[in-house]
């Protein structure tokens, strides 16, 4: 059955987000256990999933906190690691034009790497639906109890679970981006894109601060936006080449 | 106090980058290099962030087929390419994870 009124999109949204929330919760999980294991208070731990709400970013942080990095190193590495939300937003912003103020505020919190890929999933990489911001908001609003949900338990059995690190829980949220990143992969300057931040990332990993990550992201970019002028540059001379020949 | 100043900073460092396309949805444009730019971030950013875990899960470079780590993300990333359904490649892919975790 089609879905028509709000409450049908509203649901639609949590329900197609369902496999997300499955792999966010290990990723919770073990964010709160590592904050209580580095003693960090369990109010900033859970005021970080609450108010800040960006799980990457959340558990460099924590990362960064451990070795006691200045506050403004954490912010700026946060600030990278979100850039990419410009980039989701961009994509759907389309589809919440007509909305009031308010409302694009509130979607704005939302906006994740799980919530994009849904909204995605489900309305086509060029969305436009006049119902489309309920199903956002389904997704959004599971996604946000959930993370809580599970930040509040690695919190409170942080300490009860011994080398919970080790256990791999980490591999759900490498299988998240996988499923993000590989339909990302349209052409060779993406491919490259993804290759040199790869590498550079293994590279330079110990640099301290998580310079290493900024580096990658940033080299990645410049090598595919570089070969994507390339090739444009490429084709047009193939162009006014193949015109003089005629 | 320093935390505060933490979980402000953080937000800072993230509400804007969600907002500012939304908030000013109908009026603002970036110059096209600057949109262009922009569609390499996740490409970069996602990679940057989950290939160490894959290929050095314990601190060092593992790069042989007893690391489940490596095993299952390829697996995975080969799911992702052919299907393009991100519930489909969670779904498998943690699944193959668990059960190498297992018999490794």
């Amino acid at each position: 059955m089609e879905p028509k009124t709000n409450g049908q999109f509203f649901i639609l949204g949590l329900r197609y987000t369902f496999p997300l929330l499955v792999s966010a919760a290990p990723f919770g999980l073990i964010f709160g256990a590592l904050t209580a294991s580095n003693d960090i208070h369990i109010y900033t731990a859970l005021a970080m999933s609450i108010f800040v709400y960006a799980g990457a970013s959340q558990f460099v942080a924590v990362g960064l906190m451990a070795i006691n990095t200045p506050i403004a190193i954490i912010c700026i590495t946060t600030f990278v690691v979100n850039l990419r939300h410009l980039l989701y937003a961009a994509a759907i912003k389309e589809a919440v034009s007509h909305l009031s103020l308010a409302w694009r505020s509130l979607l704005a919190f939302g906006l994740t790497d799980e919530t994009y890929a849904a909204v995605v999933g489900y309305f086509g990489s060029k969305p436009k639906h006049p119902k489309l911001h309920w199903f956002y908001l389904g997704s959004w609003l599971s996604m946000y109890i959930n993370w809580i949900f599970w930040t509040f338990i690695g919190i409170s059995l942080g300490k009860q679970l011994p080398n919970i690190e080790s256990w791999g829980l980490e591999f759900a949220i490498v299988v998240t981006f996988i499923g993000i990143v590989f339909p990302l992969l349209q052409s060779k300057p993406y491919w490259l894109a993804a290759i040199t931040a790869s590498v550079m990332s293994v590279l330079f990993g110990h640099w301290p601060y998580q310079l290493g990550l900024l580096f990658a992201s940033f080299s990645g970019i410049a090598v595919g936006y570089g070969s994507l002028i390339l090739a444009q540059k490429h084709s047009t001379q193939h162009i006014t080449q193949g015109e003089k020949d005629v | 106090m320093s935390d505060i100043l933490l979980i402000v900073g953080m937000i800072l460092a993230t509400y804007p980058t969600r907002w500012v396309l939304f908030g000013f949805a109908q009026s603002l444009t970036f110059p096209k290099w600057f949109t262009t730019a922009l569609t390499f971030v996740p490409v970069t950013v996602l990679p940057a962030l989950f290939i160490p875990i894959v290929v050095q899960p314990h601190g060092n470079l593992w790069l042989n087929l007893n690391n489940p780590y490596l095993v299952s993300a390829t697996l995975a990333a080969i799911i992702a390419w052919k299907w393009r359904n991100i519930l489909l490649t969670i779904t498998l892919g943690l699944s193959i994870f668990a059960l190498l975790k297992l018999w490794l």
